[in-house]
């Protein structure tokens, strides 16, 4: 009606975290929200648009039949599909369940099991349906997140790096906490997006975005032991958030 | 004849989490009531198992990402209770702090962008920012000064990766935390404005008789860490809580609910801070609530927006007070050595008790974990209050009730991607 850009907002498993980065915008919101026809984001508005949208934002990861079917409709109404955070690029913490009896998580969790219809696994959108770009982090980058979406309503390439976080690191001229202090860090493993967070708190990564493109996760076991990880200790660092992205899965598994 | 009318809402707006709720009425008689969570669930208390003692904090914080700090700290009170820890008094006030941001952060989100509408008859804040521009950007400044403090105190405001076990990972200095003054003065006279603009919204009348349930700390208003207590002479420690309160599992949800032995429904959340904790609010909150026509006890859940709204005002004064009383510790952290055996933690997340358990071995392995979210607890409470609701207000029509009803559950701030997801509201009239 307004001939703006339709912009859809959808949740699948998850915990909010990654829309409510877009209303995190605070400053940047009301421009954002002038800019685009907001058609479907049911945690801020219940005002809702009919589709097809020019681009859907998916957060959230698939676990039961419903949300296996619903991607598809989610899929078809979008002219562009973007995934954003762990839950959705790689299947979230939820995924611990996909090494795991899922039977005996339910168990584990309610009296009657019965009463609970889920999938025995966590996968991300990727697996169901075409996607267009991953954005990553857990959460998300709220900056990045808004260059995503500037750059697909303007229909050029988001300025993503998908670097290590360690590039981040040296250029924001931080010691490492590696070489400094002996202290175990994904860095070298993960991607950037979070701005080397973590070295500047004193801390070491813990890979919230999951790993950059091709890492040399064989060669950082080692100085992970080194620093003081058991085996078990590597195994757990890597089967948080992002468990199910292989690199991180071959990784915890000792491969 | 019986009259039979159907309404139907297929996804509730503005809630934390997706959730449905079927009401059903027989000739203008509520037939039943109920609040449907079918949020996928992701069995956070399963996997904790076999996992380190440390690493609660960074798991549960993924439970919500509107009250992560919540979930921090309820975590890290039980792990550090039963390795018999306490942290020094400048790491317990920084976290205090952190929490402080927190509350406005949410609180603001709640008050402006999801609760608001529902009063002035807007489908959300951007639509209610084309006629009341000023409004909105008062509570968009409010946010970002708590997640300012959320992200400098705690590194990220979503999430933050600041917290462990026994402390932080690095404390900020003094001047660092200084400049947080100025927009938390800011803040706070934006939340002043916040109670004096809810006040003037036209609150339906309701009044809630169920028991109400708070942490109390004899020196502050209880944020992070407190005693269990109730309007009708409850007063246990967080590991009592077990022996207190129980959870049911039923077949319309996958939160659980939760019920006060042989007493029933309770509520958690601002209603029952304020009745229970109000005398212990700043002089100026106090002051605010007091202009705003507000006294405790207030019963009425559509007044919760003014009562956030005060408790807004008393997060930024107490953050101001935090900040101006802060020394930094010797140490962000102390050790936390493991111990063999069960820890309990409790805090006050916006929306109300957190409680978590834990059982670890000698090792510091996690044998075994319980996490009852604020939703939870007062899902309950809220299909109660839903059924009064209903009943009272049955001669509208059925735009109208529709409405009413989700303005209801807005009420409580229910966060539904931490008790689990999906708010579809179906009134059905027969």
């Amino acid at each position: 009606m307004s001939g703006k850009p339709k912009l859809a907002v959808w949740k699948f498993a998850s915990c909010d975290g990654c829309q409510l980065s877009l209303l995190d915008l605070e400053d940047d919101l009301l421009a954002l929200a002038g800019a685009v026809e907001l058609a479907e984001f049911r945690e801020a508005t219940s005002g809702v648009v009919e589709g097809p949208y020019d681009l859907s934002l998916v957060e959230g990861s698939i676990t039961t039949p419903h949300d296996a079917a619903r991607i598809q409709d989610v899929r078809r109404a979008s002219r562009a599909l973007v995934t954003i955070g762990a839950c959705a690029t790689a299947g979230g913490i939820q995924a611990l369940r996909n090494f795991a009896d899922v039977e005996e998580f339910v168990a584990a969790v309610y009296a009657s099991p019965e009463y609970v219809s889920t999938l025995e696994t966590s996968t991300p959108i990727a697996a169901h349906v075409p996607v267009d770009f991953e954005l990553h982090g857990c959460p998300v980058n709220k900056r990045q997140l808004l260059e995503v979406v500037t750059a697909f309503l303007h229909g050029r390439k988001p300025g993503i790096p998908s670097t290590s976080v360690c590039t981040e690191c040296k250029r924001r001229g931080l010691v490492c906490v590696t070489v400094a202090h002996g202290t175990p860090c994904l860095g070298p493993v993960t991607h950037a997006g979070c701005g080397a967070l973590c070295p500047a708190y004193n801390r070491g990564c813990y890979g919230c975005f999951g790993p950059m493109e091709t890492p040399n996760t064989a060669a950082l076991v080692p100085l992970l032991r080194r620093n003081g990880l058991t085996e078990g200790g590597v195994a757990r660092v890597f089967r948080t958030f992002n468990v199910n992205a292989e690199p991180f899965r071959e990784a915890a598994s000792g491969g | 004849m019986a009259e039979r009318r159907t309404l139907r809402t297929d996804y509730l707006a503005r809630v934390e989490g997706e959730g449905a709720m079927t009401v059903r009425l027989r000739n203008g008689q509520v037939e039943h009531v109920e609040l449907r969570i079918f949020e996928p669930p992701r069995f956070f208390e399963a996997f904790l198992r076999g996992r380190s003692y440390l690493e609660p904090p960074d798991i549960t914080a993924r439970i919500c990402g509107i009250c992560p700090v919540a979930y921090q700290t309820s975590a890290m009170n039980a792990l550090e209770s039963v390795c018999a820890v306490e942290v020094p008094e400048p790491v317990r006030l920084l976290r205090r702090l952190l929490y402080c941001g927190e509350w406005i952060e949410s609180h603001a989100l709640h008050v402006y962008m999801l609760h608001a509408p529902d009063f002035l008859g807007y489908a959300g804040a951007v639509e209610l920012a084309r006629d009341a521009p000023a409004a909105v950007e008062r509570g968009l400044a409010l946010k970002r000064t708590g997640n300012e403090v959320m992200t400098l105190v705690g590194g990220r405001e979503i999430h933050p990766i600041n917290v462990r076990v026994g402390g932080f990972y690095r404390a900020p200095a003094r001047r660092e935390l200084r400049r947080l003054v100025e927009p938390l003065e800011r803040a706070r006279e934006a939340a002043l404005e916040t109670v004096r603009w809810t006040a003037g919204f036209d609150f339906p009348e309701r009044e809630v008789d169920c028991e109400l349930v708070a942490l109390f700390d004899p020196g502050v208003y209880a944020i992070e860490d407190g005693r269990i207590r109730s309007d009708r002479g409850l007063d246990i420690g967080a590991a009592e809580y077990d022996e207190h309160f129980e959870e049911e599992h039923v077949e319309r949800s996958t939160a659980l609910y939760s019920r006060l032995r042989e007493r029933g429904t309770y509520l958690c959340g601002p209603l029952a801070r304020f009745a229970l904790n109000g005398a212990q609010l700043s002089p100026l909150a106090l002051e605010a609530a007091h202009e705003a026509g507000l006294d405790a006890p207030c019963r009425n859940p559509f007044r919760s927006i003014v009562v956030r709204s005060v408790e807004l005002v008393y997060a930024c004064d107490e953050a101001l007070r935090l900040i101006e009383a802060y020394e930094e510790p010797d140490a962000p952290a102390v050790p936390v050595p493991p111990v063999a055996g069960t820890g309990y933690g409790v805090s006050e997340a916006p929306r109300g008790l957190l409680y978590h358990r834990y059982r670890l071995d000698a090792e510091g392995t996690i044998l075994d974990a319980k996490i009852v979210p604020p939703t939870s607890q007062n899902q309950r409470a809220i299909e109660e209050d839903l059924r009064a609701v209903v009943g009272r207000y049955a001669q509208l029509d059925d735009e109208a009730l529709r409405g009413l009803c989700e303005q209801t559950i807005r009420n409580y701030d229910p966060c539904i991607s931490c008790a689990t997801h999906f708010l579809d509201l179906e009134v059905e009239r027969r």
